[in-house]
């Protein structure tokens, strides 16, 4: 059979196309990104038209792709652990109206925070909505899960979440596609008030949500993605989650665990095969990528019955990235001592690339901050926040997207000033604007740098929603135009930036300082593209 | 048969057209293939790495459990020595010499090697320069994928034709420089 080398996330990108997606809707953002771009470079999903811009944030998106569904056709939602949190009022409340076309909601966990603020696990948003969560163990079954989600989500009338995280997302494999599926027709839903949550529907509508949960874990011991698979050692019981399956299989080259196991791939968790297990055996071991969401489930609480233990009791390590060596160690083996990393070795952090405006602009405002003193500078997410990073120490803060204004307003409000907030101009479309408008509301003294390099940059130089349009947005919001001020991120400008950096200062009330230059890593990229296609 | 590789190298020096091609010959010959990779705020100028498993029975683990990678392949020095751990006993290490310095503190490693010597084999080549010397500076990766292919258990004639699928794209000069890049890298390790 013909196979593809996909990362995990591509596996998704190509299953969500097969599945007869009539869009995708995201922010771009680490691990999720690629599921995205695969789709915007895909012959078919060209051919087919199928949306596939990029939106503001991940609330628009998921909004979007629940729009889509409203009009009867399959739609697809992704984003990173984090953007969910951004998405989460309409992920909770989606749960509840339901769907009409296919939705999935495909979310990318990053554990050991490999490009993240932190490592949640958004398995407990989908228990907290009470919707499917699927969380494939290999790339296969994320090509294989993700296109029967949508069938899925069309039979239980749900939004289906695909959780996956860091190291499936960004790991190839060997995949076997099926075939295509034609996509749905425009149609509206039965029922025209199905997604109007007035709480006098949304009272009857989260009843059955609530009257669907006995049924979703039926389909879930019923599914083929979560497995018991018979062990003739009794003493242990394993449970695995997704991609944890590996790592206990790692340990046994032949494929045969002395243990009985279940996988479990698809929740609501299978019940009836927990209670077998527990049935049998002596003692449970939860092997779970993320926090220990089974674990705690299974856990006895007053500690009478049977013994659990997992990343909680301490056996597997509470934070981080699994991994099969700390899998072999939780099942008392003995691992041959390994060379030792030498005394001498550095680290090597990411840094800004050479020649980026970023570092233009700290330089200048470090020379004004020398004059008031450290503490003062907020910001957010984005290649600028290694700006918190020597040589450059400016910056104090980052949080979540858009902090930076908010903060810097609420500091102010406390009475420290001048303050300042750094933002991308990606970050200002995504989070920033409506805590611009709360600095302008009350013309609080803040000094917004925006620091506008014309591309979502550290995710791999998206197109930003912003571009063209910040100063219309600032001043349309009600920004004094002069206090809108703009600079080009060169060296040779730099006193020209600490002047108007130092100008600004002096004003009490909003200034926006938008600092503008091309990402050099895009212009590089672009170059190399439009080369590319004078070639062919 | 099966080969466990660690990649090291710094964000942006392409590690993955290493892999990429070691990627289509194992497709090409049939083999099941895992291969991690690093995306995000590491390539930023920051240590990445991949981990790539060929084998001839199905792969579980997308990670090299420690002390079992075959080879540790490196596109800069001092990034070869971050993953020891991984290496197994008997496994060999394959790296550039030519050190990428984006660090204040990057450390004199000569000593360093020459200790390492003593527990297990070492390869080091100038990649860059041999790349530079067969007129195509790019292909240094290539060079290094030469180098580490006596350790490798694929066939040289089916990493080259992983070569031919994954640059002819651009070109049959470019393919051509690439097989000769991974040539004078594996004619140097045998020397």
């Amino acid at each position: 059979m013909q196979r593809n080398l996909f990362l995990g996330v591509e596996a998704i990108g190509q299953a969500a196309i097969d599945a007869g997606i009539s869009g995708i809707y995201a922010y771009p953002g680490t691990p999720s990104t690629e599921i995205t771009e695969y789709i915007q470079n895909n012959k078919v999903a060209v051919e087919r038209d199928i949306h596939r811009e990029w939106s503001a944030n991940e609330k628009t998106a998921l909004e979007e792709a629940l729009g889509m569904s409203y009009a009867g056709k399959r739609s697809m939602a992704c984003m990173k652990h984090v953007g969910l949190n951004v998405a989460a009022d309409v992920f909770m409340n989606a749960a509840i109206t339901g769907i009409h076309g296919g939705l999935v909601i495909t979310v990318a966990d990053d554990p050991s925070q490999h490009s993240s603020q932190n490592e949640q696990d958004s398995r407990f948003y989908g228990k907290f909505a009470m919707i499917p969560v699927f969380e494939p163990s290999n790339q296969q079954e994320a090509y294989d899960m993700t296109r029967e989600a949508f069938e899925f989500s069309e039979k239980t009338k749900l939004p289906v979440m695909i959780r996956i995280t860091t190291r499936l997302a960004h790991s190839r494999a060997g995949v076997v596609q099926k075939e295509i599926l034609p996509e749905n027709e425009l149609k509206l839903p039965e029922n025209l008030m199905q997604f109007m949550l007035l709480p006098a529907y949304g009272r009857k509508y989260y009843q059955n949500l609530l009257d669907k949960q006995g049924w979703l874990t039926e389909l879930s011991e019923k599914s083929e993605f979560n497995t018991f698979t018979e062990g003739k050692d009794k003493g242990l019981g394993i449970v695995t989650c997704g991609i944890a399956h590996n790592y206990l299989m790692e340990n046994y080259p032949e494929g045969k665990c002395p243990y009985p196991v279940v996988k479990i791939s698809q929740y609501p968790v299978p019940e009836k095969w927990l209670k077998k297990l527990e049935n049998e055996c002596d003692e449970l071991l939860v092997i779970e990528e993320g926090y220990p969401l089974v674990e705690e489930l299974l856990k006895d609480y007053f500690e009478k019955g049977t013994k659990v233990c997992g990343r909680l009791s301490g056996v597997l390590p509470r934070r981080g990235e699994l991994n099969p060596d700390h899998v072999a160690k939780a099942l008392g083996k003995e691992k041959a001592e390994t060379f030792k990393v030498p005394d001498n070795l550095a680290n090597r952090p990411p840094s800004l690339c050479a020649g980026c405006g970023h570092q233009d602009t700290y330089f200048a405002l470090n020379e004004v901050i020398e004059e008031i003193g450290d503490g003062r500078v907020f910001s957010d997410i984005g290649c600028y926040t290694l700006g918190a990073l020597p040589p450059y120490n400016t910056i104090n803060t980052c949080v979540d997207m858009g902090a930076s204004i908010t903060m810097a307003k609420g500091a102010s409000d406390a009475g420290l000033k001048p303050v300042f907030a750094v933002i991308g101009d990606s970050t200002f479309t995504h989070s920033g604007i409506t805590g611009l408008l709360d600095c302008v509301v009350e013309n609080t003294n803040v000094n917004i740098i925006i620091v506008d390099n014309e591309a979502v940059a550290m995710t791999g130089g998206q197109d930003s929603s912003a571009k063209g349009k910040i100063e219309k947005i600032c001043e349309g919001i009600g920004v004094q135009p002069e206090h809108i001020r703009l600079f080009i991120p060169l060296k040779k400008n730099h006193d020209e930036i600490v002047e108007i950096i130092k100008e600004e200062m002096e004003y009490d009330g909003v200034s926006v300082i938008i600092g503008r230059r091309e990402c050099i890593q895009k212009i590089a990229r672009t170059k190399k593209i439009n080369k590319a296609k004078k070639q062919a | 048969m099966k080969t466990d590789i660690i990649l090291a190298g710094v964000g942006g020096q392409g590690i993955l057209s290493i892999a990429a091609t070691l990627g289509a010959a194992a497709l090409n010959e049939n083999y099941y293939l895992k291969q991690a990779e690093t995306h995000g705020m590491s390539q930023r100028g920051g240590a990445v790495v991949s981990h790539l498993r060929i084998s001839d029975k199905p792969i579980y683990s997308d990670l090299i459990p420690m002390g079992e990678a075959d080879i540790i392949l490196s596109v800069e020095p001092l990034e070869s020595l971050r993953y020891l751990p991984y290496l197994s006993q008997g496994g060999s290490l394959v790296t550039n010499t030519t050190e990428f310095k984006n660090i204040p503190n990057y450390p004199e490693l000569d000593k360093t090697f020459e200790e390492l010597r003593k527990k297990f084999k070492i390869v080091q080549i100038d990649a860059d320069k041999i790349a530079r010397d067969i007129g195509n500076p790019k292909a240094s990766n290539m060079v290094m994928l030469g180098a580490a292919s006596p350790f490798i258990n694929i066939h040289d004639e089916i990493i080259v034709e992983g070569i031919q699928t994954i640059f002819k794209q651009k070109g049959e000069n470019i393919v051509c420089l690439n097989t000769k890049a991974f040539e004078a890298g594996k004619k140097f390790t045998g020397q």
